[in-house]
């Protein structure tokens, strides 16, 4: 009865720290989406939505910001994917002898943690700096190069967790690796690599410093990829830091959009992944 | 062995050995299991059995560091000798593994993923393949209103089914199973062995079994292999009621193992 009761008082113990600690999480994240809500929600109304960014003083909003976070995101995603898939298939699949995989591990290591400040300046360097001027494409490659390694991670891992006996088992009814690999391994993994591809977006989709270097911003609508391009997180940051109270709410409007958008972007996903898992 | 004389060769191992990196599994193994009959590797854990199984298909080959040396003759041609197209040897040969291994696809696809890596099939030609594996594995009846849904839908002993019939589906000539009932209850169990007893009038099945009566109930030779050798070889009659060697019935008996 002693060791029972002193086992349920460690229990208790472990449980309450692991409660607080919960709640110390929590706690920040609900300030910080308390704030976003009751500063940003203000700031929302429908010019937000059909206006360009504005001079101080003048109404406007975000359209042309958002235009580009969404060209600019979408075109990192896309670029970045298929490098990402492919090279962690290598990692997962192929890479079983040699060096070339570990190399490659460890220089993607080091890549998912290289500051996103440095690849906006290796891309002004190579691309901007060539070219002379600010452009979306800029702005997207940037992007693309932090979606890589977080894909690359993630597809790796996520092959890794498909049982060997998958890949025997399919091997032993005659099908190539190459098959192997298309129809079964990552088709097992869809789910783990679509949320690592996700999970890449919303990453990119708040990143300032690389596009300060490589895209800029724009006041004006702007379709043309090669141009300097508007975007949220940019905005965000010179609006922010001026001195203006228009500015301020177009800032905290930026900043709940961002949030909300790939908060939705998430459930969505759950949602899809969800009905198709339940077949299982 | 006289029975074993008289009957055609299917599957000869000769001198046989196999390294995983520098460990020495199998030492010198020489067996020869006949066409269309059950022959079981029983032995300890450890003792190389499914080692030996799993190079009759070349699974091996998927690992870098796994060799094997020696002959391997199915049909009077050597498997091992590396000038073979292991994909159309795998077609000949299908394997059921421990732990079943469904696909992440429907139960329809899944039996006709093996058939298209071999076969061009329409539509009606393949849905009388599928009809027709599922049957032979005695699964048709339990999935055929819901071809469409998962595998991993199924219950265990079913997913082992189904396996068997996708490696059936293929027409190999020789069955390996690697111990196919372990992982399921007695029941589902029992069907598999009924299933072994009316597959072995078309294949040739070798099959790797941690249970003694199974391996009685089912084989009609019986290999016992210990630490990577071969003990004693012969028809299971008379390997499980008059063993030659005071090793086989030792772990026959219970003894030891």
């Amino acid at each position: 009865m002693n060791l029972y009761r002193k086992r349920r008082l460690i229990n208790g113990l472990n449980l309450t720290l692991s409660m607080v600690a919960m709640a110390f999480g929590l706690f920040w994240l609900g300030w910080i989406l308390w704030t976003l809500i009751d500063k940003g929600l203000t700031s929302i109304s429908l010019d937000v939505f059909t206006k360009m960014t504005p001079a101080p003083g003048s109404s406007g909003g975000l359209l042309n910001a958002m235009a580009g976070s969404i060209a600019m995101t979408l075109a990192g995603v896309v670029i970045g994917t298929p490098v990402g898939v492919l090279a962690g298939t290598y990692l997962a699949e192929y890479g079983q002898k040699g060096w070339l995989a570990p190399a490659t591990r460890f220089i993607n290591d080091i890549l998912l943690s290289a500051p996103s400040i440095v690849i906006g300046l290796f891309v002004y360097e190579v691309y901007v700096a060539s070219t002379h001027h600010f452009s979306g494409w800029a702005g997207a490659f940037a992007l693309a190069l932090i979606v890589i390694p977080v894909v690359v991670r993630t597809t790796e891992n996520m092959l890794k967790l498909v049982p060997n006996g998958l890949r025997e088992a399919a091997a032993a009814l005659g099908a190539p690796q190459w098959k192997v690999i298309v129809l079964v391994t990552l088709r097992a993994s869809k789910a783990g690599i679509v949320t690592g591809i996700l999970l890449a977006l919303s990453r990119i989709s708040g990143e300032t410093a690389p596009l300060l270097f490589t895209a800029l911003n724009n006041s004006f609508w702007n379709a043309n990829m090669n141009a300097p391009m508007a975007n949220l997180p940019v905005v965000i940051f010179q609006f922010a830091m001026s001195p203006y109270d228009d500015w301020h709410k177009l800032a905290w409007a930026g900043a709940l959009l961002i949030t909300f958008g790939v908060l939705g972007l998430n459930i969505l996903t759950r949602l899809v992944f969800r009905s198709k898992t339940t077949l299982h | 062995m006289e029975a074993l004389k008289s009957l055609k060769p299917k599957i000869e191992v000769r001198n046989l050995n196999f390294y995983y990196g520098k460990y020495h599994a199998l030492r010198s193994i020489n067996l020869t299991m006949p066409e269309k009959k059950v022959t079981a590797f029983i032995g300890p854990s450890g003792c190389g059995k499914s080692t030996l199984l799993r190079t009759m298909n070349c699974m091996y080959a998927l690992y870098p560091n796994q060799r094997a040396v020696g002959e391997i003759m199915i049909d009077e041609e050597n498997i091992l000798d590396g000038k073979r197209d292991l994909n159309s040897l795998r077609a000949k040969i299908g394997m059921v593994f421990q732990k079943p291994t469904p696909f992440p696809m429907s139960i329809y696809d899944n039996i006709a993923f093996g058939v298209k890596l071999h076969e061009k099939l329409g539509r009606g030609d393949m849905d009388d393949r599928v009809e027709w594996a599922l049957k032979k594995a005695a699964l048709w009846d339990e999935v055929k209103d819901k071809l469409k849904q998962s595998g991993n839908s199924l219950s265990g002993g079913q997913q082992q089914r189904l396996c068997i019939a996708r490696g059936i589906a293929v027409k190999p000539e020789v069955l390996l199973l690697d111990e196919p009932a372990s992982a399921l209850d007695p029941i589902s169990t029992a069907r598999i062995e009924e299933l072994i007893t009316e597959l072995k009038e078309d294949y040739t099945i070798v099959i790797v079994t941690h249970n003694m009566q199974q391996a009685a109930r089912v084989s009609d030779f019986t290999a016992y292999l210990y630490l990577g050798e071969l003990i004693e070889f012969g028809e299971t009659t008379s390997i499980f009621t008059t063993p030659k060697q005071k090793a086989t019935e030792d772990y026959i008996t219970g003894r030891f193992g």
